[in-house]
């Protein structure tokens, strides 16, 4: 098969024979369990609530929202009780405002739900005013508004709207399960998208890891001639949007812009999946898709969650752990936060909980550079992040940005692949933040 | 589930199976067969030098870091590497205190006082060759190569020290028959103990190239830029006498190309400058070979080019992904 691919990268083992034959999985919160709803689950302002404590909430009512351009509202994924509203403790680690919900688990739905299903003849604002009130942002873990994303500023010209079905973060699965099992539904979401931009061709792109989602994407876009499946080669970070833009359509975003700039939007396969279902069903974003994995978990699987739900009860209506975790993930093991406490609520951008044993989440030392300049082979941005980790040892600034330290993407292809196991992503992260931190301040 | 005691930790969260000692051992494997063959050659006396030299340089550089109290790196088996490169620097006549004298060298001076592992700015293994070149050249050069096992010496059986130095000595232009051409190619001429057998070099090159411990750009553009260079100072008529083709299989050239330039630490890190390495190291060695003084340019071109590293890797950064020009 003839495939696309962007320059260097890695290689990692890639964990999906896991779960990539489980069919999603729908798992229901029970009855009494607390859900708790963090005000900030995007890029962006945070929300605030509007509802009060002791207040009855049906599944689907807005229960928060901003005036901010940049934000996105939050939904009840169930019908209940509000119990309190009070910081408590996020993936991310840190502690974050939140409307707390009791599940009275009756599923007692909110009448302005699934009233406006009409979508013959919708207008362009129509459908971005949609997606805006459903609460979509980016779930394949950025959280980026998805109503800015698709309305980007008129002098932007888009010209081609590629759907994120790379996938190749080790482990994950989610993307390819929704391919195979709602992939009518993903097509009509891309459409969707594509009516906002009618110049714009669609394409999805999807590594070649997934043969069976490619060869259920070709027959479903067999018919639509703006909308092509592009194969990727099975290569990390294929995933990261600038990565991704350049191997279907070769133009590289320049350092600091925006995917607009090079005339493309990119959005995650479960984001155009609740696009779909905001605009076609008039539904607004509660639930999402989590790959469950990872050597200490008993029952590796891909579920379908009420955004709010916890971790844990998550983690203990699968069957709990099969042997004493070390290590929990929200995310993929490359980019994934490491968590120390699983009573954390999924969140909008919750992708992935992985859960390994000591042996498996035992660190290397780290040693002396030896200078073998792999990871300048592995960096999929061009950087030499050796360079940029003496640089900092050096606590030399300007030599960091000058090699363009501030254009790492975070990856993790260099620590990864680095025999001396140098903490070059962590270094490299950690001086971006101080640095950017530090021109604020100016 | 109550209380777990979890980890904390950076992304990413995996790491390959990648480490210093699965490199350094395949640097070990690499030579092997151009050991074996400095054996066949050399006979037992070159089994006995590179235990020693070997063992020299694990001591010294055990010896050195418990002194300064550092952790003992011994087990990264990079001193191992050094200390057989050592070894089949020299002559099969080398006393053998003289590998005890170059791994103190190497591993003392050129390595370890500069920071160890990494750190060196010239390859440890060639600066002690260097430093023996230059202290005791009687030991190191010349008429110590006249000893070998099995009584070939060069072109046309003819006594002399190396092919290089039969043909900077010689005011005619040589034939080379196709079977001074094999014993060339197969390591039965004279030479240090791992540098004559080129088809034992080539296969150990080429696995470090298919394991990806190395890249083939610097040992592909030197030994290129000596075929090339060679024949143009023969067929320009400025050096008429040499034989570019034999002469990229004798000498140092290919432990030189494959396993000396090739050093991590004393390399270039970018692929433009792993290029100009090369080339350099070649424009170098081809200078030293038809103008110099020594018959054999391969130790000192590498040296000299080692030196550079720091300005080529400056000058020859990758261009980024989406690099926007200034005032563009």
């Amino acid at each position: 098969m003839n495939t696309q691919t962007f320059k260097r990268g890695v290689h990692p083992p890639d964990g999906k024979k896991y779960t990539n034959e489980k069919p999603i999985d729908i798992l229901m919160p029970k009855e009494g369990a607390l859900l708790a709803f963090p005000m900030s689950q995007h890029i962006g302002a945070p929300c605030s609530p509007i509802v009060q404590k002791g207040e009855r909430v049906l599944l689907g009512q807005k229960i928060a929202e901003s005036d901010a351009f940049m934000s996105s509202p939050i939904h009840s994924s169930i019908s209940g009780t509000v119990k309190d509203i009070k910081p408590v403790l996020t993936p991310s680690g840190a502690m974050v405002n939140a409307i707390i919900i009791e599940n009275d688990a009756k599923l007692e739905e909110d009448p302005s739900l699934g009233k406006d299903t009409n979508i013959e003849g919708i207008s362009r604002q129509k459908i971005l005013d949609k997606i805006k009130n459903a609460g979509i942002v980016g779930l394949g873990g950025a959280g980026f508004p998805t109503h800015v994303k698709l309305n980007p500023p008129a002098d932007k010209k888009i010209d081609s709207i590629i759907v994120n079905a790379a996938e190749c973060e080790p482990y994950l699965t989610t993307d390819h399960r929704v391919l195979l099992e709602k992939t009518e539904r993903v097509v009509k979401g891309l459409e969707i998208m594509l009516m906002l931009h009618p110049d714009a061709k669609g394409y999805i792109a999807i590594e070649v890891n997934k043969p069976d989602a490619i060869e259920a994407l070709e027959k479903a876009v067999a018919s639509k001639s703006k909308i092509s499946v592009i194969a990727l080669k099975t290569k990390y970070p294929q995933g990261s949007e600038k990565q991704l833009i350049y191997a279907v359509t070769k133009r590289e975003v320049p350092s600091g812009a925006l995917p607009a700039d090079a005339g493309c939007i990119v959005d995650n396969v479960d984001t155009v999946l609740a696009i779909e279902r905001a605009v076609v069903k008039d539904r607004p974003l509660m639930r999402r898709i989590v790959t469950l994995s990872g050597d200490a978990v008993k029952n590796p699987g891909n579920y379908q969650v009420r955004i709010g739900m916890s971790f844990r009860e998550l983690i203990e209506m699968t069957g709990g752990f099969s042997e004493e975790p070390r290590k929990i993930i929200a995310g993929g093991p490359m980019m994934g936060q490491a968590i120390f406490s699983i009573d954390v609520p999924i969140i909008k951008t919750s992708s992935a909980i992985l859960a390994f044993t000591e042996k498996a989440a035992a660190l290397p030392p780290e040693r002396n550079c030896i200078r073998c300049g792999k990871c300048i082979g592995a960096c999929p941005m061009g950087l030499m992040p050796a360079t940029l980790n003496s640089d900092i040892l050096a606590n030399d600034m300007a030599a960091f940005e000058a090699n363009h330290g501030l254009d790492c993407i975070e990856c993790g292809s260099c620590s990864y692949i680095c025999p001396a196991k140098r903490h070059l992503a962590q270094t490299i992260r950690a001086t971006k933040r101080a640095v950017m931190a530090a021109k604020r301040k100016k | 589930m109550e209380n777990l005691k979890l980890l904390v930790s950076s992304t990413p969260h995996i790491r390959s199976n990648d480490s210093i000692e699965k490199i350094m051992g395949d640097v070990l494997i690499a030579l092997a067969p151009a050991s074996i063959m400095g054996i066949y050659f050399f006979g037992f006396k070159a089994l006995l030098l590179m235990i020693i030299s070997m063992a020299s340089c694990v001591l010294f550089e055990a010896g050195y870091q418990k002194l300064t109290k550092q952790p003992v790196t011994v087990t990264d088996l990079s001193a191992l590497v050094t200390g057989l490169l050592l070894a089949l620097n020299l002559p099969v006549s080398s006393p053998v205190w003289l590998p005890i004298v170059g791994g103190f060298f190497a591993i003392v001076v050129a390595k370890q006082v500069f920071g160890g592992l990494g750190q060196n700015f010239i390859n440890p293994a060639l600066a002690a060759r260097a430093f023996l070149v230059a202290s005791y050249p009687t030991l190191t050069t010349g008429g110590a190569f006249t000893q070998t096992a099995k009584g070939v010496i060069g072109i046309d059986g003819i006594s002399a020290a190396t092919p290089l130095a039969q043909i900077a000595e010689s005011k005619d232009i040589l034939t080379v028959s196709s079977s001074d051409f094999v014993n060339a190619i197969f390591g039965n001429i004279g030479g240090t103990i791992g540098e004559t057998c080129a088809v034992a070099l080539i296969l150990g090159g080429i696995y470090l190239i298919v394991r990806k411990v190395i890249s083939w750009k610097i040992p592909v553009s030197y030994i290129l830029t000596v075929l090339i260079l060679t024949s143009i100072f023969k067929y320009t008529g400025i050096a008429p006498n040499r034989l570019p083709l034999y002469e990229i299989f004798t000498g140092g050239l290919m432990l030189g190309a494959f396993f000396m330039a090739t050093d991590y630490a004393s390399s270039p890190v970018t692929p433009v400058g792993q290029i100009i390495m090369g080339i350099g190291c070649g424009l170098i060695t081809t200078l030293i070979r038809i103008f110099g003084g020594y018959p054999e340019g391969v130790s000192y071109s590498i040296l000299l080019m080692n030196l550079c590293v720091p300005l080529i890797d400056r000058y020859t950064k990758p261009k980024i992904f989406g690099e926007v020009k200034k005032n563009a």
